[in-house]
């Protein structure tokens, strides 16, 4: 299917093309700042896509995302710190704790609805958050300061700005295409078919919360993988990462994007953090900017940022 | 035994005040179906207000009721310039632009009060221990917080129970359609009960103020546990928010006062001391979630909505 | 007479005080259409949504198809043949008519946990769906999304989804509600279809279409049946007229 060019496609045709393209600025300006901006942009905005698949597709509103990036943050970080530097272990447990965590936490959840759903997921991330914060041997409150970044044998250098950066950039698109072929596929569309109605899913014979379940942990892990990136990126991982403000913040991307749009999420996670980053060069206040921010947006531009365009496109 | 009696009470109180917070919550939820996370941002600016304008009359007493005016006010502004136009709307929406109040508020407060948290000290009448019961002595403040919350829970139970406006409150709780067909001015309705939300969660904050620092931030723990309370004991229920939050905080305090000993006694020392913190502070997250699993729908599921 | 295809025997849901399906024994025989009326309140749906599995009967049994079924969840039922039709229209909204038949279609083709390949450009998934499309008269509107068809449409479409599934047994309540006279008598007309290839069972307030369509009637008041035959022997019986037709008496005059 080609593509229709409409703004939204347009937007993201450009943002793909100035995302490759930005190293390259990076090095012609000596920019190296933006360079280190745009590699945290690019982690939250899979964390932010990951959520997307649950929020916006699967209808599962879950406060608690952000416990997969400490997950797969911690992952790293108490691998390094017990000798094992190799990213090669350190990455595929990552993911496997973060979907085992999910599948946990998820066959609980959904037995919950609603505002229901979104308390259990809190609860179940701040639970992390203060087992994180009890690991005295890894920093407890303070967190745990990550020496040496993932080692791929040579293939590829973590520490190196470029490199990393262009890895991040590989695990969103890698993401984003894993997410659009997952929304497209059969599973993807009985997963939306549920959001729409759940009790006509279940009448044509779909066990809806089996289908649920699977796309719950599918989005753990990515966010998990999001959770490995950011510990190398930092250095650092926290219990701070996991705190419900964070998951505030994820949702906060995806709405502002648009969600159920596949390239929302990232649209979501570059304003807000460009807009947050910008606004904190000239006022040390930027929540004072940023928050009536938001709140205009919810008022005045319903769907997001992507939803805004797909109007443009009707006039 | 006098510390169980001490940390029972230290409970209550502490209860009784996640009862101010979650009362206002639960009530703005119920009728209005509206998620306000920026409740804690109201609690913060309370206590603000209150260290303020102690600090200025000279009067704890003065002071206090002036700051219980002004979040009155501020919560009725807010509700009339900005959150009204989200009733109806999604959740979502609401969780969006409520959290983009707490960015504001944060810094806001930190333009005004500056980065560095404040103390709000008490009178010297407040700090005297009274002697409960012979041989236990518990101090005066939190006397006083416990009565006053008791006497707010109980005036907000005979304004709901008994008044014509009560009778709207819980009528709206258990359908809101009913109201709109009522033919209630519910615009006025709705500015009223966000703005009485507002002052309990500065009631709340001002008189939380003296026990810890006045600082940013303090409303965003005490919200999520707020949100824990209003789930427990059942969406809309004014009722079921004082048992559920009474529940909470008694278990909160005991779990945090008695559970390290409690482990030190299963486990070696070191990983008790490990355990221990993270274990009361998640306590009431685990209930929370053990509860939801066994019942989907809360501990007193609210009427069908 | 044939074996019953669905066989219901003491059948008992309470709602507090209320009992909304009273100690209730029917039949369904393989390729009858069979008719279910009652006053308002009769427990129809209550009793179609206990046959479906979105409501669990307090006690009795449901049999279909040779089988106890009384304890499966709905989704289980539809595999077995089940499918129903919702009073109050019941669609995947956002959705284009198309996909709500495909995905339809979809349940019954094995398990849905294939996660790569794009499942609109499935050549039988489609066709299948087109073709239950084309059933109910919907062929030229298969790509508008549902919340832009209009009521009548949405009821075939209705009809079309629970087709896709290949149901060996048809429960539709109430598929006249809410249509006009030229939407009833289309309705009408393609149910005299369908019911050369499958079991139904029809919940009705239209006497009319009931008459003209079904060969037996059971009659519900109360949770109970109070007479189970067919339409010209309901016609004459006392009981329902007392019971029921009575008020109705102007319609069924000319049905």
């Amino acid at each position: 299917m080609m593509p229709k060019l409409n703004a939204s496609n347009a937007v993201a045709a450009l943002m793909c093309a100035a995302l490759i393209l930005l190293p390259v600025y990076s090095a012609a300006t000596g920019n190296i700042f933006i360079l280190t901006l745009f590699t945290r942009i690019t982690i939250y905005a899979l964390a932010a896509a990951s959520l997307n698949l649950i929020m916006g597709y699967g209808g599962m509103m879950s406060f608690g995302h952000a416990a997969y990036l400490g997950i797969g943050g911690y992952a790293v970080g108490i691998l390094a710190a017990e000798g094992i530097g190799s990213g090669f272990i350190q990455w595929p447990v990552a993911l496997a704790v973060s979907a085992l965590f999910a599948l946990l936490i998820g066959s609980l959840s959904l037995r919950t609805r609603g505002v229901y759903f979104i308390m259990i997921t809190l609860a179940f991330a701040q639970m992390a958050y203060y087992v994180a914060s009890a690991l005295s041997r890894y920093g407890g409150d303070d967190g745990l300061t990550v020496y040496k970044r993932s080692d791929f044998a040579g293939l590829i250098n973590l520490s190196d700005r470029t490199q990393f950066y262009y890895l991040c950039l590989a695990c969103l698109f890698g993401g984003l295409y894993l997410i659009w072929r997952i929304v497209n596929s059969r599973f993807g569309l009985v997963v939306q078919g549920v959001r729409s109605n759940e009790q006509r899913m279940q009448a044509i014979g779909f066990h809806a919360n089996r289908y649920r379940l699977v796309c719950f942990v599918i989005a753990g892990t990515i966010c998990g993988l999001a959770g490995a990136l950011l510990a190398n990126n930092t250095d650092f991982v926290s219990p701070a990462v996991m705190y419900w403000t964070r998951s505030g913040d994820l949702m906060v991307m995806v709405i502002l994007g648009g969600m159920g749009s596949l390239f929302g999420p990232v649209v979501g996670a570059i304003v807000y953090l460009l807009l947050e980053e910008l606004l904190s060069q000239f006022t040390e206040y930027s929540g004072l900017i940023l928050g009536p921010v938001l709140l205009l947006i919810v008022l005045f531009a319903r769907g997001g940022i992507m939803g805004l365009l797909g109007r443009m496109r009707r006039g | 035994m006098y510390l169980v009696v001490e940390q029972l009470l230290n409970g209550l109180q502490f209860g009784l005040l996640l009862f101010l917070l979650a009362a206002g919550l639960t009530l703005v939820f119920g009728i209005m179906d509206f998620v306000n996370l920026a409740h804690g941002s109201l609690y913060m600016m309370g206590a603000y207000f209150a260290a303020t304008f102690v600090a200025w009359t000279g009067s704890f007493v003065l002071g206090a009721l002036m700051a219980l005016g002004a979040t009155l006010l501020l919560g009725i502004v807010l509700e009339y310039v900005a959150l009204r136009h989200l009733y109806g709307r999604d959740h979502l929406d609401q969780v969006l632009a409520t959290f983009g109040l707490i960015l504001f508020f944060n810094d806001a407060v930190r333009l005004i009060w500056g980065p560095a948290g404040l103390a709000l000290p008490l009178p010297a009448w407040l700090t005297v221990p009274v002697q409960i019961i012979p041989g236990v002595y518990y101090p005066a403040y939190r006397l006083m917080i416990i009565a006053v919350a008791l006497a707010v829970a109980a005036m907000l139970y005979l304004v709901v129970m008994r008044t014509r406006v009560g009778m709207l409150i819980r009528a709206g709780a258990s359908n809101r359609e009913m109201i709109g067909a009522l033919g209630i001015n519910i615009k006025l309705l709705f500015t009223l009960v966000f703005g009485l939300g507002a002052a309990l969660a500065g009631l709340a904050g001002l008189m939380q103020a003296p026990i810890l620092t006045v600082q940013i931030g303090m409303g965003e723990n005490i919200l999520i546990l707020a949100f824990v309370i209003i789930v427990i004991g059942g969406i809309g229920s004014i009722r079921g928010a004082f048992m559920a939050a009474i529940f909470v905080g008694i278990i909160d305090t005991m779990g945090r006062a008695f559970l390290p000993d409690l482990l030190r006694k299963v486990l070696s020392g070191a990983a008790a001391s490990t355990a221990a913190p993270a274990l009361s502070s998640m306590l009431i997250y685990l209930l929370m979630a053990i509860i939801l699993v066994l019942r989907p729908e809360g501990l007193f599921p609210a009427a069908k909505r | 007479m044939a074996e019953a295809l669905l066989r219901v025997d003491n059948l008992v849901r309470r709602y507090g005080g209320i009992t909304a399906t009273d100690n209730l024994s029917m039949e369904v025989v393989a390729g009858e259409l069979h008719a279910i009326i009652g006053p308002n309140g009769a427990g129809k749906t209550t009793l179609i949504s206990q046959l479906t599995g979105q409501v669990m009967p307090n006690s009795g049994t449901i049999r279909f198809a040779g089988r106890d079924v009384t304890g499966l969840p709905s989704y289980k039922r539809s595999r077995l043949g089940l499918a129903r039709s919702f009073q109050i229209t019941s669609l995947l909204k956002d959705f284009s008519a198309i996909d709500n038949v495909a995905l339809a279609a979809q349940a019954h083709d094995g398990h849905s946990f294939r996660f790569w390949g794009n499942a609109r450009k499935e050549r039988q998934l489609r066709a299948t769906a087109r073709a239950a499309l084309e059933r109910v008269g919907l062929g030229k509107r298969a790509d508008i999304v549902v919340s832009q068809l209009s009521h009548g449409e949405q009821r075939e479409l209705e009809l079309a989804v629970a087709l896709a599934t290949k149901p060996q047994l048809l429960l539709l309540d109430e598929p006249m509600a809410g249509l006009g006279v030229t939407e009833s008598a289309r309705m009408v007309a393609l149910l005299k279809e369908l019911r050369k290839e499958v079991t139904i069972v029809l919940v009705e307030h239209d006497m009319e279409a009931v008459f003209a369509l079904a060969d037996r009637i059971t009659v519900l008041v109360y949770g109970r049946v109070i007479a189970c035959d067919v339409p010209d022997a309901i016609r004459k019986d006392e009981e329902v007229k007392r019971a029921y037709l009575g008020e109705q008496h102007a319609v069924t005059r000319h049905g």
